[in-house]
């Protein structure tokens, strides 16, 4: 079942890229043109829906998206969170305790884990490498490191949460929902650190017991100032 | 499961079965309808609902939506009362941190029984009634409501396996984005619990090795009567991609297992809750 179709394009991540090329493909990837799908094909099962004829109209704009946009989304988001704790991990903060420490190596993994999946699943359909900017992040500040964590796994959940529905694969579907109840994990986990009793507080969940669910358009506007590349807020998926 | 075989059953328990659906090839072929729109996992609910309408009971749904969020329901009901009854009783839960966290967790877990019986209503279904739980699953945990060790026990379980029952039915509502949605969004506030419980339970032991999310199949030291609610979390490989030391990067099989939940069926949970459900 190994994707044995799927060749990562390498040589577009490279260091020779121009940034023109790179925004265009980023953006390319993310819904300006139509994108490649055989890299997602390639790994599915042979019994799942096929994904060529997938995708949902955006009632408010009639845009045609597709799972490569929405897996490409996540595919953003999990390598934001994966370069946040590759630094948060290369040098920890002030009094960070043995346990902290564990516990922040075991979520950077998983991040890396995220990252990695997706970016062997979209194969050649996947936006490349992204650079981030955390210079607003005080890494040696544990309530600065510790606050940007929260963010970042609260606006995961969100995203997944608030994505989910656009979803055609059932597959793909189901891997989203093994991963957001991991972040959410993480969430409440970096919470309590920061603030004991908070992993579930009046600040994410409603009155009805209920998480958050963000669209991409919020999502983006709260990771854009960590972004380098910015999109397009006006292109999918992040206008609705 | 082969309903064949389930059919041979129904004839021998009731000879007039296929009048009660019309004929057998009738009753195959509403089964394919069904078999069409929903995963192999909803079937035991697909069938009950073909054979509750072929005995003329009032059903109770309107459709696979509302079955989903009767189940769902099911296990509210359980996560629910179980808190109240644990924040309720006196001298076992220790006062501070986690009295205040089971407060927080059973008033969601409350509202999630009002949210769904509301959003059932919503659909023109009629929310099941509460069955009567058995807390103790008939003996094996004989002191969930004295020993506060054991309440911690159940509780992670409870909120490890409703994780996992959740995700399992997302496929089955994937027609419907709203109710969709919105199940996610419980489902990850499980998860959060389910986060908070685990690392009390870490702190309590001073043991390390349990954490927030789940480690292989391990039970975090419950044992062997939660095995089942964690068998097949020691998944190491998604959509055919083998997750542990991928593009080789340093992805233990603890990393590759923690980092995917996954999800069970519907049949799995109600076997795992059945112990829990007296009538």
């Amino acid at each position: 079942m190994k994707q044995e179709e799927v060749v990562p394009l390498k040589v577009e991540t490279g260091m020779f890229q121009t940034p023109s090329l790179h925004r265009r493909k980023f953006l390319a990837n993310l819904g300006l043109t139509a994108v490649a799908i055989t890299g997602i094909t390639a790994c599915t099962k042979t019994n799942s829906t096929s994904l060529s004829g997938g995708g949902v109209e955006n009632s408010q704009s009639g845009t045609h998206y597709n799972d490569v946009q929405i897996l490409n989304y996540a595919f953003l988001l999990e390598q934001l969170e994966a370069a946040f704790y590759i630094n948060v991990t290369s040098n920890f903060y002030s009094g960070a305790t043995s346990l902290e420490k564990s516990r922040l190596e075991q979520i950077r993994d998983h991040e890396i884990a995220h990252r990695e999946f997706f970016k062997t699943a979209l194969g050649g359909a996947g936006i490349p490498d992204q650079q981030f900017n955390f210079s607003s992040i005080n890494f040696s500040d544990r309530t600065s490191v510790l606050s940007a964590s929260k963010s970042f796994e609260d606006t995961g959940v969100s995203a997944y949460n608030g994505i989910a529905y656009a979803i055609t694969s059932p597959d793909y579907l189901v891997e989203a929902g093994k991963i957001v109840s991991v972040e959410a994990r993480h969430a409440a986990y970096i919470r309590d650190l920061l603030d004991p009793l908070s992993f579930a507080d009046m600040s994410v969940i409603n009155s009805d017991g209920l998480d958050l669910a963000n669209k991409p358009y919020t999502v983006v506007q709260i990771i854009s100032p960590y972004l380098t590349v910015q999109p397009d807020l006006k292109s999918f998926p992040y206008n609705i | 499961m082969n309903f064949e075989q389930i059919l041979s059953e129904l004839e021998n328990q009731d000879p007039e079965v296929y009048n009660r659906m019309d004929t057998r090839r009738d009753s195959m072929r509403q089964f394919a309808n069904i078999g069409k729109k929903v995963a192999l996992t909803a079937l035991p609910l697909a069938l009950g609902g073909m054979f509750k309408r072929a005995y003329g009971q009032t059903p109770s749904f309107s459709g696979t939506v509302v079955q989903v969020l009767n189940f769902a329901l099911t296990l509210e009901y359980l996560e629910s009362q179980f808190y109240t009854m644990g924040v309720n009783t006196p001298n076992l839960i220790p006062a501070g941190n986690p009295s205040a966290g089971f407060k927080i967790i059973q008033q969601h877990e409350l509202e999630h029984v009002i949210f769904l019986q509301t959003t059932i209503k919503a659909l023109g279904g009629m929310p099941i009634p509460s069955p009567k739980f058995d807390f103790t699953a008939g003996g094996t945990f004989a002191t969930v409501f004295s020993d506060y060790a054991t309440f911690l026990a159940v509780s992670q379980t409870f909120e490890d396996t409703g994780v996992r029952a959740y995700k399992g039915q997302a496929t089955h509502i994937q027609q419907n984005d709203t109710v969709l949605t919105a199940a996610l969004q419980i489902h990850s506030v499980e998860a959060r619990h389910a986060s908070y419980v685990r690392n009390l339970r870490s702190s309590y032991y001073s043991d390390e090795s349990i954490r927030p999310w789940i480690t292989g199949d391990s039970t975090a030291g419950i044992g062997s009567s939660v095995a089942a609610n964690y068998a097949g979390e020691e998944n190491t490989v998604q959509l055919g991609i083998n997750i542990v030391g991928i593009d080789g990067f340093n992805i233990s099989f603890d990393d590759a297992t923690e980092c995917f939940d996954e999800p069970l069926t519907t049949a799995q949970v109600l076997a795992l809750v059945a112990p829990f459900i007296v009538v």
